[in-house]
């Protein structure tokens, strides 16, 4: 993938599977929101993205939910957390009104990410957890195969942080999703991943958490998490200079 | 149209007497709900900046219908004002230089070009209804042309709308909803631009942005979602123009200007409550 002549991305070939939470680190620059935004096809590319249900030969594309790292609404906004939902799923325009339906979808939405209470809220008004929450909540209606998060530990403090993973550590277990984390916070990912992909320009390793974050490079430009956490460093380390297998292929 | 003249004559003001006030509150009342409620995308989509500019490159349209000896160059000044809300669209996202910087380029350009067109052989003066606007001498023509935008606006309304207020909270959170940003952007700045270029021999083109912004502006500080958000700006776009309408009749000052100062007090208003 290239952009005003740069070459951004190269060779990429990432398989997400159902259930697995896969963290994509790496250092600023490397490429990772590009990467979401080829997803979310907003940016042109060479290669594929495929989608294929278990058992199903063809492929169809995927519905993603996506929770953005930020929004570009200021303090005098007044977009509500209704609004967002009705622009979003009400085929009706919103100025003609709210559906009830779009009411009770997107209050019990509200209520499955542990966010109740702020369906009239003003998007501008809440604070980084509860915005993180509407965002996780509207990513989830309807359900997607796919759900991408950018940078969610941006913007939240300690407490919101380990409130947002637990939801959705209780998500992927309970509607068997696959996540795409993208995050720079390798303690957060140490925690929570159960598959680390280190990425700059292209993919430089693959594996579990306890070996990637053992990684000398990766320590080296992002911090060692595995001192910190204590986890085991392990031998025989998977390398992926010129990762050829899988599925969803990107190419320059 | 005769209905709307007995009515209005009947009432008891000296304004209401003039043929050419009815007519000028007819294209108010048609236009000034219209620019207020495209402004709320405008300001949603942080495109003040984008209005602007297609206001004043209209005066190169205007001197491209003179040129090709159009007794009316409305046809001509809306084809140029889509083209160029089309181009700037497209150079905002191919290019990797900031909107803001490519906006105030084509704009200082087009102006350029226009006022060097117009102005050949001294005759500028001639087409200052284009700058300060003339709602007084609003024709039958004129209110069909508005009539006919109203009619438009409504389909654009109905069917973009949502898309657009998605994509103004996140364009890539829209993308991931199955909006498809450049048509949707596309229709937005035509929209823009044919509302701009309809109106601007009517309201002028120094002061046509304020008929976009400044409604939502005063809105914005006292709305609480985005239905009072519409209903409020719409509500202060008409009363600023009718308002102003009949205040430059009696003061006897250009109408556009009046409006945008009507609108301004309106918006200190606002502030105020907001601030309580």
């Amino acid at each position: 993938m290239r952009f005003g002549g740069h070459l951004i991305l190269d060779n990429v070939s990432i398989h997400l599977h159902c259930g697995e939470l896969t963290a994509l680190i790496g250092p600023n620059g490397a490429g990772k929101t590009t990467l979401i935004r080829a997803i979310l096809g907003e940016v042109p590319y060479t290669g594929r993205i495929e989608f294929r249900a278990f058992g199903d030969k063809s492929s169809r594309p995927a519905r993603i939910g996506y929770v953005p790292q930020k929004l570009s609404v200021d303090p005098s906004s007044p977009v509500t957390v209704l609004d967002l939902f009705a622009s979003g799923i009400q085929k009706l325009p919103l100025w003609l009104g709210h559906s009830r339906r779009l009411r009770e979808t997107a209050g019990a939405a509200l209520n499955a990410v542990d966010a109740p209470d702020l369906l009239k809220a003003r998007l501008a008004h809440l604070s980084g957890g509860e915005l993180q929450r509407v965002l996780l909540a509207f990513a989830l209606t309807p359900m997607p195969h796919i759900l991408l998060l950018d940078e969610p530990a941006a913007g939240l403090d300690q407490a919101g942080l380990s409130r947002f993973y637990e939801t959705i550590g209780n998500l992927r277990r309970t509607y068997h999703l696959s996540i795409l984390l993208v995050s720079h916070d390798v303690m957060a990912v140490a925690l929570v991943a159960d598959r680390v992909i280190f990425l700059n320009k292209r993919i430089l390793a693959d594996g579990p958490p306890s070996t990637i974050l053992a990684d000398e490079q990766v320590t080296k430009l992002l911090g060692s998490a595995t001192g910190r956490l204590g986890l085991p460093i392990q031998e025989g380390q998977r390398w992926h200079g010129d990762n050829s297998a899988a599925h969803g292929t990107e190419n320059a | 149209m005769n209905i709307w003249h007995t009515m209005i004559d009947n009432l008891p003001w000296e304004w209401s007497h003039y043929a050419f006030m009815r007519n000028a509150l007819a294209a108010a009342i048609l236009l000034s709900p219209t620019l207020s409620l495209l402004g709320c995308l405008v300001v949603n989509a942080r495109m003040s900046f984008f209005s602007e500019a297609i206001g004043h490159a209209t005066l190169t349209g205007v001197a491209i219908g003179v040129l090709l000896g159009f007794e009316d160059p409305t046809p001509a000044m809306m084809s140029f004002a889509v083209i160029l809300a089309l181009a700037i669209t497209v150079l905002r996202h191919a290019s990797e230089s900031s909107s803001d910087t490519i906006i105030g380029l084509t704009m200082s350009f087009a102006v350029a070009i226009g006022v060097v067109l117009l102005s050949r052989g001294g005759s500028f003066a001639r087409y200052s209804r284009y700058l300060v606007g003339d709602i007084l001498t609003v024709s039958g023509a004129d209110l069909l042309r508005l009539v006919l935008l109203d009619v438009f606006f409504a389909a654009f309304w109905l069917r973009f709308f949502n898309d657009l207020l998605l994509a103004g909270v996140n364009s890539s959170l829209a993308r991931s909803r199955g909006v498809r940003i450049l048509p949707v952007e596309f229709a937005f700045s035509a929209m823009v631009a044919a509302a701009v270029t309809a109106s601007i021999s009517l309201v002028g083109l120094l002061v046509i942005n304020s008929m976009l912004i400044m409604p939502a502006a005063a809105s914005r500080q006292v709305a609480r979602s985005t239905n009072s958000y519409l209903a409020i700006a719409a509500g202060v776009g008409v009363g600023a123009s009718v308002a102003g309408l009949i205040a430059s009749f009696y003061w006897q000052t250009a109408t556009g200007a009046t409006i945008v100062i009507i609108q301004m007090a309106l918006f200190a208003i606002a502030l105020m409550l907001r601030r309580r």
